[in-house]
């Protein structure tokens, strides 16, 4: 059912796609199709028997595209009520309410100015996918970088779509920082993000960033953003979105 | 629409009146910004009313310090969904701000400033009567900076995109004049029993 008044419509989830030990992928058919803008979410809502209703929101994972389909990367939050819903419960062919595109900070267009850097602390990766599979598709060739922050090798979402992405002559520099085990590749970190790393990074792009966009946990972005400004990175430019909030 | 299988978390038959539509209750303080966290001393802090362009006062951090301070205990209830009751507040109530200025509320609406370049709108009736202060303190901490330390806007009956951390002053507007949010996709007032959390809400 479509509400105009308030945008919910009902979406089909017609896949679900394990991408790590934690996060896995939810592809939902729109009931009514629409072309977002990379970086922005949408808003979920569940109904219980009794009427109660929990409302949340997740970015959108893919690029913008014609095909009335959506995917969300759903972190398992124990505590959570939705995201353990999603992991446990939720199946193909399941109807869920959605509303969207929102948002008009966290977004990238192919037109932006470059050089373009992104800094993902877990699925904080997830609105960054979407600018990163949209640079791809649109054939844009903006410096860019991605530093992306996991736990391990076998927690990076999409880490082999990035490594792909990254082999392609155009395709974006890519390092990841693993806090909890040693890295894999030799340009890799095996620690947390720092300002030393965030240094390095700067010194990979052809020119200061034009546009940074952070997203992870509050103190990921804290450390990146902080980090950012002190090595001469204008705050202005800088865009942030932090979850568990 | 039910939605299969979802029964959500263990609530009580009669839950509570507190929570608006579409929130659910936390125990922690979220933190969500646009952009980095600004670092602001007390020596570079200022806080200015202005008038249009016009400014009319501006108080240092020990200016400021020295009105009078008003505790709030408020429920606060983010657009993310997360609602916190009975946070703890002290900060200068905007009615005393004016007074201080020797002004009554001279426009309808408000822009409220940040150091940052954040700006948010609200309605004026909507500051004044003992409804919203300049925050100073949280829990009786001097606020953090991550909650925008060391002072933030707070509208507590409105979502708090409207409690606009690291403030540095109100604009009295004769219009009501989107502010980043606003401008963003997120609704004009903001009001949390009315779920009014987008433009078209």
């Amino acid at each position: 059912m479509i509400d105009a008044d308030t945008g919910w419509q009902t979406a089909v989830i017609t896949a679900i796609v394990p991408r790590t030990a934690g996060i896995t992928s939810f592809i939902f058919k729109l009931e009514r199709p629409f072309r977002h803008r990379a970086g922005q979410h949408v808003d979920l809502r569940l109904t219980a028997p009794d009427g109660y209703q929990a409302l949340r929101s997740y970015s959108i994972a893919s690029a913008p595209d014609a095909s009335g389909t959506i995917e969300l990367a759903i972190e398992r939050i124990d505590i959570g009520e939705v995201s353990p819903f999603f992991h446990d419960v939720a199946a193909v062919g399941d109807e869920i309410e959605l509303r969207g595109p929102l948002g008009g900070h966290f977004v990238w267009r192919p037109t932006d100015a470059g050089p373009l850097l992104l800094l993902g602390g877990g699925s904080g990766l997830v609105p960054l996918m979407a600018m990163l599979r949209q640079r791809q598709q649109d054939g844009v060739a903006t410096p860019t970088l991605l530093l992306q922050a996991s736990r391990s090798w076998d927690d990076v979402l999409y880490r082999d779509e990035l490594l792909a992405d990254a082999a392609r002559p155009d395709g974006p520099l890519l390092r990841f920082a693993l806090s909890r085990s040693a890295p894999v590749r030799a340009e890799d970190y095996g620690r947390r993000i720092d300002a030393a790393m965030l240094a390095d990074a700067l010194a990979l792009l052809p020119a200061p960033p034009a546009i940074s966009f952070i997203c992870g946990s509050n103190g990921f972005v804290n450390t990146a953003a902080d980090a950012l400004v002190g090595l001469g990175i204008p705050a202005d430019t800088i865009r942030t979105e932090r979850y568990g909030g | 629409m039910v939605t299969r299988g979802f029964t959500g978390r263990p609530r009580a038959a009669d839950p509570t009146t507190r929570i608006p539509p579409g929130q659910h209750l936390v125990d922690y303080f979220p933190v969500l910004s646009a952009g980095p966290t600004p670092h602001i001393t007390p020596e570079k802090w200022r806080f200015t009313l202005k008038i249009g362009p016009r400014p009319v006062k501006t108080w240092s951090w020990d200016a400021f310090n020295a009105l009078p301070m008003t505790k709030m205990v408020r429920d606060i209830h983010c657009v993310t969904t997360w609602s916190m009751l009975d946070s703890q507040w002290e900060g200068v109530l905007i009615d005393d701000i004016l007074a201080d200025a020797f002004i009554e509320p001279p426009t309808p609406f408000t822009l409220a400033h940040s150091f940052d370049g954040y700006s948010t709108n609200v309605p004026t009736a909507d500051l004044t009567t003992g409804k919203a202060m300049v925050a100073l303190k949280y829990a009786g901490k001097p606020l953090e900076r991550d909650h925008g330390g060391p002072a933030r806007l707070l509208v507590p009956h409105l979502y708090f995109w409207k409690s606009a951390k690291w403030i540095n002053g109100l604009q009295f507007t004769e219009r009501d004049e989107a502010g980043f949010w606003e401008l963003r996709g997120y609704h004009i007032y903001g009001d949390p029993w009315r779920e009014q959390r987008y433009t078209h809400d």
